[in-house]
């Protein structure tokens, strides 16, 4: 156990690195892109002078070198400090906070309909290649593949908010409505089917291909054949000989795509005016607000860098074989 | 895996429901009460109106803060925090009377003194416009406690116009005296003196304002409460309004080529009043620096070749008519007595010829850039309209895609041969206008300047003498004259003057009733008794 302990930490200490180049390189990369956010102001308020400009710049702190910026910045992500968004007037790490749950549910959610959804799916696929079910399944899940998330939600509020009027088109919560307790978890939860769905079709189809595929490979393995020999349970075969070495390749996939909980939901969270931390980060630049925009990178790649270290940890239980060497 | 995923949606389920416990609200029926849904695009960076005056900033901060006046359709001052009010007739000393009851949302009375500081210390630190209206100012007193005195240098036309609320809102000075503005803690918890009150900000979400029972116009405010929706997607807004989930949406909220459609709908009414102290005209700027844009013959020629009419039908579907020069018709000192430049395609030619711009093996006689304007489908459109009109008569156009820092970037350091706009004319020419042609105002690196580097002294002379002038009459004759030649010279074509859309339940009535429009405080607003 000392040794898995050993690599987790020399693993965390590899992370830091890693977050840090990350955080000083999105810093150039950010001051790479032309304007600022006194000029994102001074463009929306529709006039402007020296002087206003020259007081956003100075407020914003961008009247100063970039490398003592750039400093500044480093020295406070170091102390826990993500920095102030003057044009929101509020700390980062509030804006996020702020954020970070609603995007969690919906990209949480979107992944759990797109794991379960799509192994469920690709076992009936895999179970009955060649049959008519797996056919289905297959045209299925590759029309899921192929089309556009954003079209999809469009699609999708076209057909269950505007014409079927089943459910909410936008927004977390219904508008103006104050609800509590049991009613407000409801009302969410109607809010939510409609992004999580469109969110978690294209991972659906994803698993369920390469579900479909590994079982396929795996099935036709010897031990799988000499417990067919043996006369085992159907049932017990397809959990504990096939589903399980099918399951690795699964687990990869899942942890990079739950890395990207946090930022791989802007187009969602636009289409469906869910106001979550990707909008956030899409608004930020837009605006040019540096420090939000660092912060959300700053929290996406530390999840990214967490989750991988999960799957790994996850390897080791699924397959003994895997060491911590590995 | 899935033990965390569980875990870290009930976080957040819990959080969201914690979110959730708010007060419950009395909901009265009838003519008054009742609430009312209006679409904040794009989500405002902050409510305190005195620094920023973004579009939604003001359709939301409108109804939280007020200023002296307001103005009706034709641009007669109406009372605002200011009852009454009367100009010298040498027209160098204003006085106003202000609202006697009036207090801040804090409880503070509302007095003369907030208006000395707001015009003399308070705008004139933070504000690019408010600067052009009370610098013209020798001193701002109060006379007493609801009287203030404005005395000028010299007389200044459009000074009254100064007190519309995005350009003179009324600032509490408990708060903001001897602080410093951009960083004071109350930024974030507007107090101002108007009908409605922050009640509650969800970022990204929606904005709740609720009634101000102490507000001191009588029997004011009809409505409980406003609420402000984000919606970030041109499509879901235009869900929002048909299913009736907000009931109002203003400017270009809606995608243009969506507003016919819900017009139609039996519980939508579709206003076009209320925009008059903005009235844009949707133009094209050259820069006038560089070539080709440096030959006034060039200038005319595009001119020539872009179809008015066609751009007010295809790409504003209806919402605006042809322009014909810098002063929209909407506004004051419209002259049409100017050189026009009616569609004609053989006369843009003949220009290009003189020029010696003659057409290579492609038919293509030059190409320029056009830096497309960032502000939503519209002006996309736009700018392809312009590239296939231009391709006409043989001048290939490149677009230069941007986002609005990089446009703003490129346009207030001149970088870009043509680009377009539509900046509004706060209802008076020497407000609005003069800006972007007095040579005095090339400025690098400030956007809304001269950025098109157009230059002539007898027209900085007449928009000089135009906002010293006194009398109406004479502005006019300085005005006219300032159009004839401008549309002589073109700096820039002119195109269509845009009627922006607002697009309201009909359930509601009294909504828009100044020419600020949704921005104004929505005092009267109420629904309409069934």
């Amino acid at each position: 156990m000392t040794r898995l302990v050993l690599s987790v930490l020399l693993r965390l200490a590899k992370a830091v690195g890693v977050v840090l180049a990350i955080v000083l390189l999105n810093f150039v990369l950010i001051r790479l892109a032309p304007g600022d956010p006194a000029s994102v102001m001074a463009g929306q308020a529709g006039a402007a002078d020296e002087q206003f400009m020259a007081q956003l710049r100075a407020q914003f702190g961008l009247d100063k070198p970039l490398p003592a910026q750039a400093w500044s910045y480093v020295s406070g992500v170091l102390q826990g400090d993500l920095g102030f968004s003057y044009r929101q007037g509020m700390p980062v790490s509030e804006l996020i906070l702020d954020r970070l749950p609603a995007t969690l549910l919906l990209t949480g959610t979107a992944f759990a309909i797109a794991l379960i959804g799509g192994v469920l799916m690709g076992m009936v696929a895999g179970l009955n290649a060649g049959r008519a079910l797996d056919f289905i399944v297959s045209v299925v899940s590759l029309l899921f593949y192929a089309t556009p998330l954003f079209w999809v939600g469009l699609m999708s509020i076209l057909l269950f908010s505007v014409y079927l009027d089943w459910l909410p088109a936008f927004g977390m919560t219904q508008v103006g409505a104050r609800f509590t307790g049991w009613e407000y978890v409801v009302d969410v939860a109607r809010h939510l089917v409609l992004p999580a769905t469109t969110l978690g079709l294209f991972y659906m189809a994803v698993y369920a291909r390469m579900t479909r595929a590994s079982i396929l490979e795996v099935r036709d393995m010897d031990y799988v054949r000499t417990a067919r020999a043996m006369g085992l349970p159907r049932r017990r075969m397809v959990r504990s000989h096939i589903l399980r070495n099918a399951l690795l390749p699964i687990i990869t996939l899942a942890g990079i795509q739950a890395g990207q909980l946090v930022g791989g939901a802007i187009l969602t969270e636009t289409v469906f005016g869910w106001p979550g931390i990707g909008r956030l980060a899409f608004d930020a630049l837009l605006q040019r607000d540096y420090q939000v925009l660092l912060g959300v990178f700053f929290v996406t790649s530390i999840m990214v860098v967490v989750f991988n270290m999960i799957t790994d940890l996850l390897y080791r239980l699924v397959d003994p074989r895997i060491g911590a060497a590995a | 895996m899935t033990r965390l995923t569980r875990r870290s949606v009930l976080k957040a389920t819990a959080a969201g429901v914690l979110a959730g416990i708010l007060p419950a609200a009395v909901r009265a029926q009838g003519a008054d009460g009742g609430s009312m849904n209006i679409i904040a695009f794009p989500e405002p960076p902050t409510l305190f109106i005195g620094l920023d005056q973004n579009g939604s900033t003001q359709t939301v901060a409108g109804k939280i803060y007020e200023s002296l006046l307001t103005f009706d359709f034709d641009f007669n001052p109406q009372p605002g925090l200011a009852t009454s009010w009367e100009m010298s007739e040498d027209g160098l000393v204003y006085t106003f009377n202000l609202v006697q009851n009036a207090t801040w949302h804090d409880g503070t009375p509302f007095t003369a003194h907030d208006v000395v500081f707001t015009c003399r210390d308070f705008l004139m630190e933070v504000h690019p416009r408010a600067r052009v209206i009370f610098g013209n100012c020798e001193t701002i007193e109060a006379l007493d406690d609801h009287t203030v005195r404005f005395t000028l240098k010299q007389p200044f036309g459009p000074f009254l116009m100064g007190f519309e609320m995005s350009t003179a809102p009324m600032i509490p000075a408990h708060l903001y005296e001897g602080t410093d503005y951009r960083t004071n803690p109350n930024n974030d918890t507007p107090v101002g003196t108007g009908p409605f009150k922050l009640a509650e900000w969800s970022r990204g979400q929606f904005i709740r304002l609720e009634r101000n029972p102490d507000y001191h116009g009588e029997g004011q405010p009809h409505l409980e409460e406003l609420v402000f929706p984000i919606l970030p997607d041109a499509g879901a807004r235009a869900v929002a309004l048909e299913q009736g989930q907000v009931q109002q949406s203003q400017f270009f909220d809606i995608e243009l080529f969506d507003v016919p459609r819900l017009a139609e709908l039996p519980h939508l009414d579709l206003i076009s009043r209320g925009y008059e102290f903005y009235a844009p005209v949707a133009r094209i700027e050259f820069n006038n620096r560089v070539a080709p844009f440096d030959d006034v013959r060039f200038r005319k020629a595009v001119n020539y070749a872009l179809d008015r009419q066609l751009f007010a039908d295809a790409i504003f579907f209806g919402l605006g008519v042809p322009a014909t020069g810098p002063i929209s018709k909407r506004t004051r000192f419209y002259s049409d007595d100017v050189t026009t430049y009616d569609y004609n395609l053989e006369q843009a030619e003949a220009l290009l010829d003189e020029m010696g711009l003659t057409p290579d093996g492609d038919g293509v006689r030059t190409t320029v850039s056009f830096l497309r304007l960032p502000w939503g489908e519209t002006w996309a459109r736009f700018a392809e309209m312009v590239q296939q009109q231009l391709g006409q008569i043989g001048i290939r156009v490149e677009i230069e895609p941007s986002d609005p820092a990089s446009w703003t970037q490129r346009y207030a350091n001149w970088d870009f041969q043509m680009t377009s706009n539509y900046p509004y004319q706060f209802g008076d020419p020497a407000l609005g206008v003069a800006r972007f042609f007095i040579s005095s105002n090339i400025r690098q690196g400030v956007a809304y300047s001269n950025c098109t580097g157009y230059s002539n002294p007898q027209v900085d002379a007449l928009f000089e003498k135009s906002a010293h002038g006194v009398t109406d009459e004479e502005r006019q004759a300085a005005y006219t004259e300032v159009q004839q030649i401008l549309t002589d010279e073109v700096p820039m074509a002119w195109l269509v003057e845009v009627d922006f859309p607002t697009l309201l339940d009909t359930r509601y009535e009294d909504v828009i009733v100044s020419a600020i429009g949704t921005n104004e405080t929505y005092r009267k607003a109420k629904l309409a008794a069934e």
